[in-house]
Order: structure tokens, then C-alpha cells, then sequence
């Protein structure tokens, strides 16, 4: 069993995000709530219910194969901290 | 001690819509970077993405032909993870309900081994975008027209044991796809591509090894090289003492071998959960009725007709059915001409030939059926003998535009099957060649094709051949 501060780092690492002593306390507060509602429910007796998989009881909302307009490839890339011409800039990544 | 590889395939086919999965940004290939985007597919906040009906539908033609039960009630799921070609950083895929499940592909190998594989799952999903590296800094460059463009995986069971099992199953998926009209199945640009799971065990054993995985090989040919660079890799680290490590591995086509990507432990954690934006999947009896009935004959359906019907041997229906290009020439042109088996020769030998030595595709092919089966009942007629035919076979080959009819009578083409002149000049070469006669007199019979060649040659390679030969035959028999 990971202790909570140890799964809030984790979170923190797979979402990107740098998390400081302050906000790392508060994150272990929060998530740990969180964690323990869910416990709450997981006390529940489930047995023979389907995973509900959407909230409204609909299906099938799909729409025809037609092309639309893209947007202007500067409204695209107009909120990006970092840019050139044509594409964002982002840290060289290869995987 | 000997070894048994063992190979599972995830293979990844861009489906040929016109736009997007989720929204209506055409799928084109090759636009200016980011010029196919909008809101939706470039992940921006709050927006909200509907499925193209048309991708359900080219999938479940997919699970159809592929064998696959047809999960009626499958939905979407986000596998998140961090990476600057995912805009969204998760990719809408399908994990707990993929809408097709344990099918099964029978294919035949290049050495003509019939074999099968199972499909554990096919779900639908999003491509991700490309990114470019730059070669100066430490800057990449993403491009996200391609996000958002469908995909299908299909997952197949380790069902294969070498890379021509896995070339022969590939290429089945390849010509389906085709014969379908649900993919450019073009490997070149990505349309189709495999992931290869490999892993070695000693042969007779039941228990799989540690398995590796490369991704996104996009040749045939890297796929074959780098299938036995890795289990080359494996078996002599087993020998030698060591462990296989379960790694995703990168093979570099250009190196020839494959390297370690070392990423982090805890980067395959895609955290599934389902999809809140797509309302679930429902599909009814009577949709997948009328896609079976729609389906057409498919490759290693024709290749079996072929044989059947045609009496042509398993090889030549394979190249004939391969490509649906060719099968479309070969059968247009045996309806008209009535003759399958001589239509499946030419196209065979001198159409193949033509290809190989001229580089045209089967796609690029330009041949008139109509011409081409009026040359073909030439041919069986007698109107042209099978010397002049193959110099009259390249021009039907290197033109759309072209009179079979017309060319034979403007060129003088026709077969001469007189027989008074056939003696006539038979008799001149026999008079001219005393020596050779005398030759062949003794029992040198390898002489006789002399005659027949000189006596062919002054008739300008039009006789009739049997004519030659029976008419040489008698003269040569009654010469003194």
C-alpha cells in the first residue's frame, strides 16, 4: 500500500505537474478525502449490477461523414506560450 | 538447443473517411501543418466530440470479414497519457467494451502453407498527431492534422511463429482492406502499421517467454527484418546466460537493429476510464445484416473460386487476387473473351513481366479489357501466332488507346496459314542448306530447328507454327 503522500507524487508526475511542499500537503488533504469516500462506496454490495457506463440513457449520437471548415491555423496557435509560423514549440520529446 | 518464436501483432489501420472520428476536419494526407484542425481535435477545453457514423460502419465491415463477434452494446474510454502529439493528453479509444471480440483469419503463407490466426479484439480509436524534431535545438514541432484521424487496432492473438507467418497474415489484411474500400491501406504513409510482440521460448514448451514489444514498423520489409533481428536478439541473450527485459524496443530500419527505449517504469499507466462526451454504442441486428449482405467477395474468396472454376493452381489465383486491380482486369476480360485460362496466362507472364521491368503498379495498370480480350480470342483463333502476339501484348500493356483489330490488319500481322507458301519457302531453305541437311539426315535431328527457325524468319515470324513444323517435318523426310 502506497501512503497518500507517495500516491500524490505519482498523480503529480503522470499529469506533469510540479507540486511544492505546500501544495503537496494540501493535495494529500483533498485526494485523501476523495479516497475515502470512495471508500465508503466500495463498502456498498454491488453484486449483479452493471458498471453504469454513461449518465443519460441515451446512444448512438453520431453524425454523417461530411467535411466541416478547420479553423484558421491561427486561432489554432494563438494561446500558445511558445510558437512559430505554423506549429506550437514544445520540449523535444522522443519516446 | 532449438527455439521457438513466438508473435503477437497489434495492427493499426487509418480508416478512409472523409473527415475526422469526432469531428469534420478532413483526414487528407499531407496538408500544411495544423490546417486540418479545429477546437475538437486539437484538444482545446469544453468542446465536444461526435462520433462520424461512417467510421462504426467501415469498423464493423472490418469485425465482419475479420470472423469477429460484434459486441452489440461497446462504448468509448480515455487512455490518458502525457505526450505533445496527444493535444488532449488522452486518446479516446476503446478498452472495456471494443466493439468486436475473438475473431479468426485464415491465411496462406508465401511458401502456400494455409494457417490461422485468432483476433482477440478489434476497438475503434484516434491517431495521434506527428511531431518533428527539430535538428538544431532542443525543440520538437507537433503537427495535429493527423489527430482525430480513425483508426481500428486489431489485436491478434501469439499466434504466429516467424515473419512469414506474419507477412502472410499481414497481406491478407492488407488485400481484405482493400477489397473492402475501408482503407488506402498505404504503409508508406501510415495508413497501415504494426506493433510486433515478440518473445523466444525452447521449442515444445507451452509457457510463453518475456515478451518485447516494437512499435509502429511501416514496411513489409522492416517488419520481416526486424521479426528476426529480435528473436535473434533474444536467443543469444537467453544462451548466453541473460534475461530478456519486458521493454518496448525502437527498430531503426536503417541500422538494422533495434534499440531500448528505457521508459520509466510507471509510463504505462493510461488510468481507463470511460468516456463521458460519447454516449454508448447500440447496434441494431439489422445494421450488421445488411453489412454481411453488402460485403463483397473478398481476396482468398476469389483465389478459391478461382481454383475451382478457372482450374488455375493455387499460386497464380493468389497474384491474380492479391491485388483487386488485378482481379477486376482478369475477370472483366475472361467474361468477355470467354477464356480464363489463356486471359490468366498473359496477365501472369508477359502482364507480370511488363510490370516488373516497366515498374507499374497493379493500380497503375492500363489496360482496356475490351482490347484485351479481343487480342486474347486472336490469339486462340489463330489470327496471330504467339510470336507476333507478345510484341502486340506490349502495346495493349502500354496503352488504354489501342485497337487490337485494327493493328493487326495495319501492321500485316495476321498468322499466315497458307500452307502452299509455307512449302514453298520451307522447300527454298532446305534447297540452300545441303550441309545441314546432310546433317540432319545422320541423325542429327538437333538441326531441325534451323529449319523451322529460317523458314519462320522469311515468313517474318507470322506462320503458323504447327503448319511450319509439320510441313519441315515432311520435307526434310523426302529430301535426297
Amino acid at each position: 500500500m502506497r501512503t497518500a503522500k507517495e500516491i500524490v507524487e505519482y498523480v503529480a508526475e503522470l499529469s506533469r505537474i510540479k507540486l511544492d511542499e505546500d501544495e503537496t500537503e494540501k493535495m494529500i488533504k483533498e485526494l485523501g478525502e476523495v479516497i475515502e469516500y470512495m471508500d465508503i462506496l466500495q463498502g456498498l454490495d454491488t453484486e449483479g449490477v452493471e458498471p453504469m457506463s454513461h449518465v443519460f440513457p441515451i446512444t448512438n449520437v453520431m453524425r454523417e461523414d461530411e467535411v466541416t471548415p478547420s479553423f484558421e491555423r491561427e486561432d489554432i496557435l494563438r494561446n500558445a506560450p511558445e510558437r512559430t509560423d505554423e506549429t506550437l514549440v514544445v520540449p523535444k520529446t522522443i519516446e | 538447443m532449438t527455439w521457438e518464436t513466438v508473435i503477437g501483432l497489434e495492427v493499426h489501420v487509418e480508416l478512409a473517411t472523409k473527415s475526422k472520428i469526432f469531428c469534420g476536419c478532413s483526414t487528407e494526407f499531407g496538408g500544411a501543418p495544423n490546417t486540418h484542425c479545429c477546437p475538437v481535435c486539437a484538444g482545446m477545453p469544453g468542446t465536444l466530440p461526435v462520433l462520424n457514423k461512417k467510421v462504426l460502419e467501415y469498423a464493423l465491415v472490418a469485425g465482419i470479414a475479420l470472423g469477429c463477434k460484434i459486441n452489440r452494446y461497446n462504448k468509448f474510454d480515455r487512455k490518458n497519457y502525457f505526450y505533445p502529439d496527444l493535444p488532449k493528453a488522452y486518446q479516446i479509444s476503446q478498452l472495456y467494451l471494443p466493439f468486436a471480440r475473438d475473431g479468426r483469419v485464415e491465411y496462406v503463407t508465401r511458401s502456400g502453407q494455409k494457417k490461422v490466426a485468432r483476433i482477440r479484439e478489434i476497438h475503434m480509436e484516434e491517431d495521434a498527431g506527428k511531431l518533428i524534431h527539430s535538428p538544431y535545438g532542443d525543440v520538437s514541432y507537433p503537427d495535429f492534422n493527423r489527430c482525430g484521424v480513425p483508426l481500428i487496432e486489431i489485436v491478434s492473438e501469439p499466434d504466429f511463429r516467424d515473419s512469414e507467418e506474419v507477412l502472410g497474415y499481414l497481406m491478407w489484411l492488407k488485400s481484405t482492406f482493400e477489397y473492402l474500400g475501408i482503407s488506402d491501406v498505404r504503409m508508406e504513409e501510415g495508413s497501415m502499421r504494426a506493433d510486433i510482440n515478440l518473445s523466444v521460448r525452447p521449442g515444445g514448451s507451452d509457457r510463453f517467454g518475456v515478451r518485447t514489444e516494437m512499435k509502429n514498423i511501416n514496411s513489409f520489409k522492416a517488419i520481416e527484418r526486424a521479426i528476426i533481428d529480435e528473436s535473434k536478439r533474444q536467443i543469444e541473450l537467453l544462451e548466453a546466460g541473460g534475461r530478456v527485459i519486458q521493454e518496448t524496443r525502437k527498430w531503426d530500419d536503417n541500422k538494422g537493429r533495434s534499440f531500448s527505449m528505457r521508459t520509466k517504469e510507471n509510463a504505462q499507466d493510461y488510468r481507463y476510464f470511460p468516456e463521458p462526451n460519447i454516449p454508448p454504442i447500440l447496434i441494431s441486428e439489422e445494421l450488421l445484416r445488411t453489412l454481411a449482405e453488402r460485403q463483397p467477395e473478398l481476396a482468398h474468396e476469389k483465389r478459391e473460386r478461382y481454383i475451382r472454376e478457372y482450374g488455375l493452381s493455387d499460386y497464380d489465383a493468389g497474384l491474380l487476387t492479391e491485388k483487386k486491380a488485378l482481379a477486376e482486369l482478369f475477370e472483366r476480360t475472361a467474361d468477355l473473351c470467354s477464356d480464363p485460362k489463356e486471359t490468366a496466362n498473359w496477365m501472369l507472364g508477359d502482364m507480370m513481366y511488363l510490370m516488373n521491368r516497366d515498374s507499374v503498379t497493379a493500380e497503375e495498370l492500363n489496360i482496356d479489357p475490351a482490347q484485351f480480350a479481343d487480342f486474347v480470342i486472336a490469339v486462340r483463333n489463330g489470327i496471330i501466332n504467339r510470336t507476333v502476339a507478345k510484341s502486340v501484348f506490349e502495346k495493349i500493356f502500354a496503352s488504354h488507346d489501342f485497337n487490337v483489330a485494327k493493328y493487326i490488319e495495319e501492321n500485316n500481322l495476321r498468322q499466315i496459314d497458307d500452307a502452299g507458301r509455307i512449302r514453298r519457302i520451307a522447300s527454298e531453305v532446305i534447297a540452300e542448306n545441303p550441309k545441314t541437311v546432310a546433317q540432319y539426315k545422320s541423325g542429327k535431328t538437333k538441326v531441325f530447328a534451323f529449319f523451322i527457325g529460317q523458314t519462320m524468319r522469311r515468313l517474318q515470324g507470322k506462320a503458323n507454327p504447327s503448319l511450319v513444323n509439320e510441313i519441315v517435318t515432311e520435307l526434310l523426310n523426302h529430301a535426297d
